[in-house]
């Protein structure tokens, strides 16, 4: 899941400078999960922007926020308050808000900063597992990813900044190596350990990403 | 072949100090510590950015040290460099005749004094040996070929201090099978932590360089005991430190103390003393730990000036 998490209000405030209208959209998937952009929060967000003296003309909950066609169709619902406003508010993750700005004329701003592709721990508890690097290393880590849960990303072992199995960066946070190393012990597979691993080939993960399923061939 | 490969075929016990270079492009004090050291040790390590923190480079300074008849250890971590950067650095000490790299992984950028600065970690130690290892062969990492190559003597760092040790040794042996010829230790205070790596590591062929930190003071003991990593000072030695009436003078007494110990079970080939902040203390820790020696003078000033 991609996990957001909201932008100060003052700072969507300041975005909103001029706008006397506005129409809120958010996301029925991630967004929602997060607390940061299902209806509670668009409802939420309504009323603090209107005690600032901004309207808000309209506001719809997007299934989901990312997907173009259906967002395309979704919009034509708010085609009247569109002609109305002076801006939109999305309250998606940064790539549904993409979405959403890509189908307006209008200025869409975010409510929201995009944080990472993590796990749910359990309702508002959220921890990073996936960094997207297109090359999953999960196969010989024991299903920890070492590229997410070692703060430097190692690909050939624990560095020597562990204190207590706790990383070095921070000290609430466990060494995913050490982990690692735990994980591959009780499988009986440590020898995965024994081989150097080659650096990461960037090359693969040129921005901006692009995948289609009808083509042949690498995605980049 | 440099002094310090030298002298780790000849089974001498190595001695190098770690100095780190200034922040700024004041080198006098740098200077002055390298001049009264000169001849006195087989290695002089150079810190990359060391803490994370901003300094001139450890090249600048190995090839100054070097310039003044030392044998500098270039130390290169992957935090601040990518693949390009990190062999262009090492061509670059190629191009001045330094011999010796330590490869490091490097601190993250978060304990630093630019926290905000991004990491590369593209390569890290186990990577970067490899890297140099292939230099060497006269070819970059993707085959292409170099004209001239680069003569490197490798060393890498160990903790051995570690829980689950098995870690670390792990990946030690990756190491070695990079290139690392010589290890040097994260510091040591406790000779049943050498006596336990060393009997875990017999099967590695490597020279290991024993790590000591002389202590300063109980508040330093005490600090690194807390958050510094692979560090564990006994109690009574902080209860030594907390009775001696000069405390500089203790922490070099006990670092000698060690190093006796050490040298006389045969536990390391030699020592990397790091004075962190203090390498004007240096020479006296080196008197003091009957490392002084006269007669490496002379060896050491022949192979520098290329006698």
């Amino acid at each position: 899941m991609i996990i957001s998490q909201s932008k100060p209000f003052e700072e969507i405030i300041k975005y909103l400078e001029g706008s006397k209208k506005v129409v809120i959209t958010g996301c029925s998937l991630c967004a929602s999960t997060c607390k940061v952009g299902g209806e509670e929060e668009i409802l939420k967000m309504k009323n603090s922007l209107e005690e600032k003296g901004i309207e808000v003309i309209g506001h719809r909950i997007l299934d989901p926020s990312c997907n173009y066609l259906k967002v395309k169709k979704d919009l034509k619902v708010l085609k009247k308050d569109f002609k109305e406003a002076d801006s939109v508010l999305s309250l998606a993750c940064g790539d549904g808000t993409q979405t959403v700005a890509k189908l307006l004329k209008l200025p869409v701003y975010p409510g929201n900063n995009t944080m990472f592709i993590g796990e749910v721990k359990r309702v508002g508890e959220f921890e990073e597992s996936c960094k997207a690097c297109g090359d999953c290393e999960l196969g010989w880590t024991g299903g920890i990813c070492p590229t997410t849960l070692c703060a430097k990303g190692l690909l050939n072992g624990a560095c020597g900044g562990a204190k207590e199995g706790k990383c070095e960066v921070d000290s609430n946070k466990d060494c995913g190596w050490i982990l690692i190393y735990e994980k591959l012990k009780s499988l009986g597979k440590l020898d995965n350990l024994t081989e150097i691993r080659e650096p990461r080939n960037y090359k693969r993960v040129v921005s901006p990403g692009r995948l289609n399923l009808n083509d042949k061939g690498d995605a980049c | 072949m440099g002094i310090l490969r030298e002298a780790f075929d000849r089974g001498d016990f190595v001695v190098t100090v770690e100095i780190a270079p200034p922040k700024g492009t004041d080198f006098s004090h740098l200077k002055e510590c390298a001049q009264a050291i000169k001849g006195r040790v087989h290695g002089v390590n150079v810190t990359d950015f060391q803490s994370a923190s901003l300094k001139a480079t450890s090249l600048a300074t190995c090839k100054m040290l070097k310039d003044l008849g030392l044998e500098p250890v270039l130390q290169i971590t992957g935090r601040d460099r990518n693949r390009i950067a990190i062999q262009g650095e090492l061509l670059s000490a190629g191009v001045f005749d330094i011999e010796n790299v330590l490869a490091l992984t490097g601190d993250h950028t978060v304990v630093g004094d630019h926290p905000e600065a991004k990491c590369v970690f593209e390569l890290d130690s186990v990577g970067i040996l490899k890297i140099a290892s292939i230099l060497c062969e006269g070819k970059d990492m993707n085959g292409n070929k170099l004209k001239g190559k680069p003569h490197f003597y490798l060393g890498a760092c160990v903790t051995p201090k570690y829980e689950p040790l098995e870690i670390q040794i792990l990946k030690m042996e990756k190491k070695v099978k990079a290139g690392a010829k010589f290890f040097q230790t994260q510091g040591v205070y406790d000779i049943e932590t050498m006596k336990n790596f060393r009997e875990k590591t017999r099967h590695i062929d490597a020279k290991i360089l024993a790590g000591i930190i002389p202590l300063k003071s109980v508040g330093m003991a005490k600090y690194m005991n807390k958050n510094v990593p692979g560090i564990f000072i006994p109690d009574e030695l902080i209860e030594r430190m907390k009775n001696a009436e000069k405390k500089v003078e203790e922490g070099i007494k006990i670092a000698g103390e060690l190093i006796g110990k050490l040298r006389e079970n045969d536990l390391c080939d030699g020592v990397h003393v790091m004075a962190i902040g203090a390498e004007e203390n240096i020479p006296d820790i080196l008197r003091k730990a009957d490392l002084w020696n006269g007669e490496m003078l002379e060896n050491c000033v022949a192979l520098a000036s290329g006698k």
